[in-house]
């Protein structure tokens, strides 16, 4: 299970802005993520914290849909830190593309690229790699599998409960 | 709990699978007093059961057994171990559909004769016309309660259907309605009238929906003529020395096998499972398999050519809000080859969640171009297109040469590359379909690539001459006489029409068939 939890008491804002942070919205703090804006935080077990930071941003930019928060994206990603910690093999693919896109970006690595269509550049040259299908192959259930996040689409979801749509709108449409 | 038959009992009719084609002949042969015992590979799960969630409903009702798939066809590249969406559960692939039932149109009964020699293709002429189907096609659209037949009325259209209808009478499309579908618009048969729920590919939770689970099946089995044994998985048909099906070996839920004897056995297991069963039930008396001799077992695997069109408004639509696929133009399923293809299609509203959109919209596809298109998902009109495609004998399933399934027994491998033809009529499709949504404003409109394949037919084909294929016009073998197939393998070629109410009424007619000539004692 994904353990996303509310930022704690004591650690505060500044606290955790005064500490550094590599990308500017998250924060690394020992094995966990924080998103200080956000008030939430991400418990890493098996991957590198900075891996993992790495790898929201990255779905980010697989799937961009500026109105969806980080938050939706941590917890689309973390079953990559779930499936490492059960298959040596797993991890490595994650690490080593991790790695990978660092190199490519240069510099500070690939989150420090502060565009969006640079870092889509580099991802266009891996898109057939392992690395990317596993991440993009798992993400394209992760992400559009949160219930939490159909409203923001104006999907309802179920619908059986309520009695279907037949007196909730299903021939609603006006504008025609 | 015992079972009503016994394993020895070598009276009964055997069938295998309860869907469609399985169910149905189930409870005609009990309705007529022959014992039935149906072995279904999946379990059971009433209608109550069904879940309002996609992927949730998928891991509850899809065949989820490993297959593999190569040829042209984008899927093999996209879903390489899911050529085909389809269920193992009691009802079969009933629980899964939308209900679409339409009748063949008769020159496509005769695709040689009418389309004359395609290329590449071999097509074929049926045994049987349309005329032989009709007193047929009556019973099951009655049974069914298809929607504008019977003085049943047409389901009330939502919105997806109203912009379909706006776009189809703005091109001056004559034929556009709610559809004929398999879905009560009121109370009837004892199910009650479809609530508009919108869930209709994740099983009907009203039972408004026609399924073999909660109408043939029941029905068959308050005659106590017919035991559904589900978590039965059929690996192997055995014969005698004369060639005659003598019974079938399966495994249970625990993967225990036992046989059961039969004195008729007919395979209903949906197009990919029925030609590798008879594969896999290879002897030394039948090497090639069994219902072999003519090589076609297998062959000529088609699948529709199909495809979606989806396209964005300025205003909102929901288009998930609502029955999924009661919106329909017919005006293309004619025969035109002036459109620079044979044969026709139909276009049909269809409407899925968001977790399923973005896992078919575009296969592998991502980044801004993409996700905008889902940024929109309120706002987002769609439809899919169901056409005739062109039977090839490549295009097959095959036995792998390596991988096994549980059972030790070799997993199906499915092959299939477009025609030319196909090709042609998906793209005249994918234009008419934009054009319908352009005509009201489409701000976007975008062509999506077929699905894995939910019509999965003609593997086990109905031929005159047993050379040219697999059964003969009551689907009966043309080798073996007391073995039958009773599901969609069995079209000689395909239609512009979604398969199941041919099948339904294919399975009327068969069990007719089967009690003649089981009390004439020639089976
Ligand atoms: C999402 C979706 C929507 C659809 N919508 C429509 C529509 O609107 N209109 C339409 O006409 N068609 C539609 N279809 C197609 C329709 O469902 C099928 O054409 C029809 O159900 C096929 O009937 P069948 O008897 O051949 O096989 P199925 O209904 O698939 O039944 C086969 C059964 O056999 C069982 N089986 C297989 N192998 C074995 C074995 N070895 N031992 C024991 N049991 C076995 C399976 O578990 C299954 O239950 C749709 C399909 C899907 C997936
Ligand atoms: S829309 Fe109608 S037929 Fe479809 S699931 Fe809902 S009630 Fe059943």
């Amino acid at each position: 299970m994904v353990t996303i939890y509310e930022m704690q008491a004591g650690l505060s804002r500044r606290e955790l802005l005064k500490r550094g942070s590599i990308g500017a919205m998250l924060v690394i703090s020992g094995s966990a993520l924080i998103s200080p804006r956000n008030a939430w935080g991400l418990e890493v077990t098996a991957l590198k914290p900075e891996t993992m930071a790495t790898l929201i941003v990255l779905a980010r930019d697989i799937y961009p849909h500026d109105q969806l928060a980080d938050r939706f994206y941590a917890i689309a990603v973390k079953g990559q830190d779930a499936k490492a910690g059960k298959d040596a093999a797993h991890k490595e693919l994650i690490e080593n593309g991790v790695a990978d896109l660092d190199k490519r970006a240069g510099g500070a690595g690939y989150r420090s690229l502060g565009w969006e269509d640079d870092r889509v550049a580099i991802l266009r040259d891996i898109e057939t790699t392992p690395f990317f299908q596993a991440v993009r192959g798992d993400l394209v259930v992760s992400l559009y599998n949160q219930k939490e996040l159909w409203p923001i689409f104006g999907y309802e979801g179920e619908s059986y409960s309520k009695g279907g749509y037949i007196a909730r709108g299903f021939n609603d449409i006006e504008w025609l | 709990m015992a079972a009503p038959y016994d394993l020895k009992d070598d009276s009964v009719v055997v069938i295998i699978g309860s869907g469609a084609g399985g169910g149905t002949l189930g409870n005609e042969l009990a309705q007529k007093g022959i014992d039935v015992v149906i072995l279904e590979a999946g379990a059971r799960h009433e209608y109550e059961d069904f879940i309002n969630d996609e992927w949730d409903s998928f891991a509850q009702l899809a065949w989820l057994d490993k297959r593999t798939t190569g040829g042209g066809w984008r899927v093999a590249k996209d879903f390489p171990n899911l050529p085909a969406w389809i269920v193992k559960a009691v009802g079969g692939t009933t629980t899964h559909w939308a209900g679409a039932s339409l009748r063949f149109q008769d020159h496509e009964f005769k695709a040689l004769t009418n389309y004359g020699k395609v290329e590449g293709a071999n097509l074929l002429d049926w045994p049987i016309t349309l005329a032989d189907l009709e007193p047929y096609y009556d019973k099951a659209e009655d049974k069914m309660g298809v929607t504008r037949t019977h003085g049943i009325e047409g389901l009330p259209g939502n919105n997806n259907f109203k912009i379909l209808k706006a776009g189809a009478d703005k091109l001056g499309y004559k034929e556009c309605h709610t559809g004929h579908m398999a879905i009560n618009s009121a109370d009837r048969d004892g199910r009650m009238g479809c609530q508009q729920t919108g869930f209709c590919f994740q099983g009907c939770k009203w039972g408004a929906k026609w399924s073999t689970l909660y109408t043939e099946i029941p029905k068959g089995e308050a005659t106590g003529k017919l035991e559904v044994r589900p978590q039965s998985h059929v690996v192997k048909i055995e014969h005698d020395s004369s060639g005659k099906a003598t019974g079938v070996v399966y495994a249970d839920k625990d993967g225990k096998l036992h046989e059961q004897k039969a004195r008729v056995v007919a395979v209903a297991g949906n197009s990919i499972e029925s030609p590798r069963l008879l594969l896999n039930s290879h002897s030394s008396k039948f090497p090639n398999g069994l219902a072999n001799s003519s090589g076609h077992v297998g062959k000529h695997y088609m699948r529709h050519t199909t495809g979606s069109v989806y396209a964005i408004f300025e205003k909102p639509v929901h288009f998930y809000r609502g029955t999924t696929m009661a919106g329909i133009v017919r005006d293309e399923a004619r025969h035109d080859p002036s459109r620079g293809f044979v044969g026709g299609y139909e276009m049909e509203t269809l409407a899925l969640g968001i977790p399923f959109m973005a896992a078919f919209l575009d296969p592998g596809g991502w980044g801004r171009s993409f996700t905008s298109a889902l940024d929109h998902y309120d706002h987002m009109a769609g439809l899919w297109i169901v056409g005739e495609d062109m039977p090839q004998e490549q295009n097959a399933v095959k036995l792998h040469a390596e991988l096994k399934d549980d059972y030790g027994m070799p997993i199906p491998d499915v092959w299939f590359t477009d025609h030319p033809n196909d090709v042609a009529m998906r793209n005249h499709a994918y234009a008419q379909g934009q054009a319908i949504y352009s005509a009201v404003g489409a701000t976007r409109a975008f062509p999506t690539p077929p699905y894995p394949s939910t019509h999965n037919l003609g593997t086990n084909r109905m031929s005159e001459k047993a050379e040219d294929g697999v059964v003969d016009k009551w689907g009966q073998t043309h080798d073996i006489k007391n073995l039958f197939v009773s599901d969609g393998s069995q079209f000689t070629t395909g239609g512009a029409e979604n398969p199941t109410l041919t099948i339904v009424t294919l399975a009327i007619r068969q069990a007719d068939h089967i009690a003649s000539q089981m009390s004439a004692g020639a089976i």
